[in-house]
Order: C-alpha cells, then structure tokens, then sequence
C-alpha cells in the first residue's frame, strides 16, 4: 500500500514513518503523497487518536530529493501540487500530530516538523533551514510556521543565515517541545503519542481549530466561534465523562467522542 | 403526498423539514429526487402549519450533482419534450423563503438547488463547484444566470468555466451564501435561524420575500410600485395592526398570521 513510508497504528496511536533511509529520507513526489493519504486516513480512523510522524535511519528528513524533480514543473508547480497539498492535509488534521525528530531535518523535512503540534527531538537530531543556501526561500508553510514559533526576529535569523541548530538550542528557542536522550527515545516517544491518545480527542481537534482561527479573526469574532467551540465540545461523551469522572473523584476515562 | 422515494420530510415547531437522501450516492439529484423536492415544497407552501422550509442533506454531502448516468445517453429532443427544468422553475414560485443548510460537496445541480434557496447556511467544510464544462455540457437549471446574477459577471464566469472549487469563506465573500457555521452544528444553527424567520408575522414575510425578488429582474421604477403595493397590503393584516399597536403599548406583538 505504502512504498515510500510504513504505516501502522498500535494503542490508538499511528506511526508514520518515512521510509527512504539510504536517501535521508528525502521527499519524491510519491513520498509527498503517500503521507497526504496516511494523514487522511489516520484523520478517519476512530482507532487513531494520536499520530507521530518519524524517520527510518538516521536522519528525519532531508528535505526535497533533488534527484526526483521533474523538468517539466517549474517549483511554483513542485509546490502546488506536491507539498500544498499534503500540508494542507496535515493543517486541517484533528488529531495530534507530533513529529518525532530522531535526525537531522532540513529544507521541507523541517518544515514538515515545523507543521506538526509538537516536536520531540532526539538529542543527535539537529535542524537547518537549509533553502538559502541553494538561493532558495523556505517553504511547505515554513516561514509561516516558524515565524509563530520563534517570533519574527529568530525566524530570519535561522532563515536568512541557514545554519544548524542543535537539539539544545531548539530547545532553547521554543522549537522542540523535549529533548530525548537516545537510550530514552523509544520508551518516551511511546508514552508521550499514548498519553496523548488517551485524552479527550474531540476536544483536542477543538483546540487545534479555534487556535488556528484565532490568527484570522478580530476578537469579537472570535468570541462568537469560542462560543460554536464550546458548545461542540459540551456535546462530546468525553465532557460528560470528564465532569463525572470530576465529580466522583476518579479518573477520568476519555473515549475520543 | 406520493411516498417519496430519494427525500424525507417532516414539519416540526413551523419548520418545514425536506432531507435530501441518497447519501451513498451524495444526494445526486435525478430526475424524480427533483420533482419529489419541488412537490414537497410547494405542499408546504400550502401548509398553514409551515412557516418556513429548511432544505438540507442526509450524509456527509448536501449535494454533489446531478445523476450523470441518468443524462449520459439524452438528446437535444428528448430533453425538449421531458422539459425537466420547468420543474425548477416551480421552485421560483414558493412563497415561503426556504433555507439552505449546506456541507460539504455542493456540486452541479446541488449548487444550482442551493442558488434556489432563499438563504444559505454553510458548513465550513462546504465546497461550491460547476464542474459540467468538464464534462462538456454546462450548468442547465439556472446555474449560469443565478450565480452571475448574485455575484457579478466576471467571478461567475471564472469559477463556471474553471470548474474551480470554491470554499465557504470565498463563498460568504463573494455574498451568496449568508453564514459559516461549525460542521458540527449545522443543523442547530440553521433551526436556530428558522425559528427566527418563522416566528415573524407570515403575511409580511411572504411579501418582503417576493418584493425583494423582484428586484433581481424589475427596473428599479417598476420595482419601487410594485414594493409600495406590498407595502399597502399588508395595511389589511391582522398582523400589521397588532404589531403597530403592541409598538404604541411598549409590548411585544403576538402575531397571529392573519
């Protein structure tokens, strides 16, 4: 089903992982869209209720496979129909996302970790905003992304200079949500994803939307959507689980509905 | 009424209620779903007890398109003698205003039903497309001439011969739809909004609706004589002397319809 990727959910949790180590796993156009599908159907699957996207290897990603560009698309064209898309796909995902930075993540790769809600990044994992370097722009949302993240003034910095960024300094500048050391990676990513996917999902997917909303709207506007927010979220079984689970002074637990 | 084979109705609080139901096929809209939409309407026109017409989609889409494997082998005289678009055109004569509640894909003729509401309600997952000129046909149930008339020559022009999709936020943009709403609460906000329209006095409703329809074809002189009658009209209701009164009385009107 997937050439390009593995794909598998276990614990409610999805794992994708990008599967072209001998290549760092540099995006192809196949690439761009085998993850496009996996988000879909991972956004669709009731089972789903968290997703990490990961690296075979040692590295994240790479960024675009240089090797795979077709001559006859301009990167106007690369950009429309090969990465919009699949960052549109991830942008309008419900469900969590997190980007398990085990390797180095330049170009489009760190774009892809910049789209995803969190970034835990594995202590050798490094990012490099790599496009200026060839006379490029960044881009797949990059400077969108980034420039929320670290502000205006971090993000050209790390644009305009194109240098590495170590794990700690990721830290440092509020990219990496944690630090992994590599005996941790495994066990921690796993507890993360499923404490994650243990949570109130539908409220989770609210969050995610009226956080979003709130940079395209006046505050009064915004106000009116909370409200639809809220009023959605009072709807969930999760809410009713929630206060009962308050009220009775035990655990709560969460269905994702 | 027939048993109806392709909607479901029901009235409820003055909310006439038409579900468009073929959701495995996406509400495609063939020839009897469209004859069954129009007499289910026109029966509630008629209904004393509906005061407003909410039409929406069972499913996850309101409607992507007409049923092409019912048009695939028609020809230019069979078309002529069916005249299937005159039953369109009785949607123009409902008196009632009819709400859209719309989601998802709003294709084709799913677009061209929309543009025949009197007011849209969208989810903001909503899609709005012409896609026929890719099938080398066109828009035949009043696409080319309600959209264009809503909003303008030169988008309508572009998105019908683009087939382009258009969002919901393009859509409120542009002013053919009325509202955004959360997927999630489609049909609370758009009962919500029935019951506002159908709690208003009837008579008044029902002249306001077909003045301002006039305005899309009347010049604006003939358009003006023909409100001012309206206007003189509903100087013979019930509703218009009550609610004057209640205004002089600093109470709210109860409007009876009359």
């Amino acid at each position: 089903m997937y050439e390009t990727i593995t794909y598998r959910v276990e614990n409610g949790v999805a794992w994708l992982t990008l599967n072209r180590p001998d290549k760092l796993n540099a995006f192809t156009s196949q690439m761009n869209k085998e993850i496009q599908k996996a988000i879909k159907t991972s956004a669709g699957s009731d089972e789903v209720r968290a997703i990490i996207i990961t690296g075979e290897g040692r590295a994240f990603c790479s960024g675009q496979d240089l090797s795979d560009l077709d001559d006859s698309m301009n990167l106007g064209q690369l950009l429309r129909e090969n990465y919009g898309p699949m960052m549109q796909q991830i942008a309008s995902c419900e469900k969590p996302i997190i980007a398990a930075v085990n390797g180095v993540a330049a170009g489009a790769g760190f774009s892809l970790a910049l789209a995803c809600d969190f970034r835990l990044v594995s202590e050798k994992a490094s990012f490099i905003n790599a496009f200026v370097n060839i006379g490029l722009i960044p881009d797949s949302g990059n400077l969108y992304y980034l420039s929320r993240i670290v502000g205006h003034a971090k993000a050209l910095e790390l644009s305009l200079l194109g240098e590495k960024v170590t794990a700690s300094e990721a830290k440092h500048i509020g990219i990496a949500t944690k630090v992994i050391s590599v005996e941790a990676w495994d066990e921690e990513l796993k507890a993360f994803a499923e404490n994650l996917a243990n949570k109130p999902t539908k409220a989770i997917g609210l969050i995610k939307r009226y956080l979003e909303a709130s940079y395209h709207l006046s505050l009064e506007e915004y106000l009116k959507e909370e409200a639809e927010g809220q009023r959605i979220a009072g709807l969930t079984m999760d809410y009713a689980e929630g206060v009962a689970a308050f009220t009775e002074k035990r655990k709560a637990q969460f269905i994702g509905k | 009424m027939n048993a109806l084979q392709f909607i479901e109705t029901s009235i409820e609080d003055g909310i006439g209620y038409i579900f468009l139901n073929r959701p495995k096929q996406l509400n495609a809209l063939n020839r009897k779903m469209v004859r069954e939409i129009v007499t289910s309407m026109e029966a509630f026109d008629l209904d004393p007890q509906v005061k407003v017409i909410l039409l929406t989609g069972n499913g996850k889409a309101f409607s992507a398109g007409a049923d092409i494997d019912e048009m695939a082998n028609d020809n230019p005289i069979n078309l002529e003698l069916t005249n299937q678009f005159a039953d369109w055109d009785r949607i123009s004569l409902v008196k009632k205003p009819v709400i859209g509640a719309v989601k998802s894909f709003v294709f084709g003729g799913g677009f061209e039903l929309a543009l025949s509401c009197d007011f849209l309600i969208a989810a903001s997952d909503t899609q709005f497309s012409f896609p026929e000129v890719t099938l080398g046909v066109m828009p035949g149930a009043g696409g080319t001439q309600r959209l264009t008339k809503l909003v303008g020559k030169m988008k309508a022009l572009e998105w019908i011969l683009s087939a382009e999709r258009i969002n919901a936020k393009t859509a409120l943009q542009y002013g053919f739809i009325n509202k955004i709403v959360a997927p999630e609460l489609l049909m609370e906000e758009s009962v919500d909004f029935a019951r506002k329209i159908a709690k208003q006095p009837p008579l008044a409703v029902r002249l306001i609706k077909e003045s301002v329809n006039k305005a899309v074809d009347l010049s604006l002189y003939e358009g003006m004589q023909f409100e001012r009658k309206n206007f003189y009209i509903l100087f013979a209701s019930e509703d218009q002397k009550e609610g004057m009164k209640a205004f002089i009385e600093k109470r709210k009107p109860k409007f009876t319809g009359g």
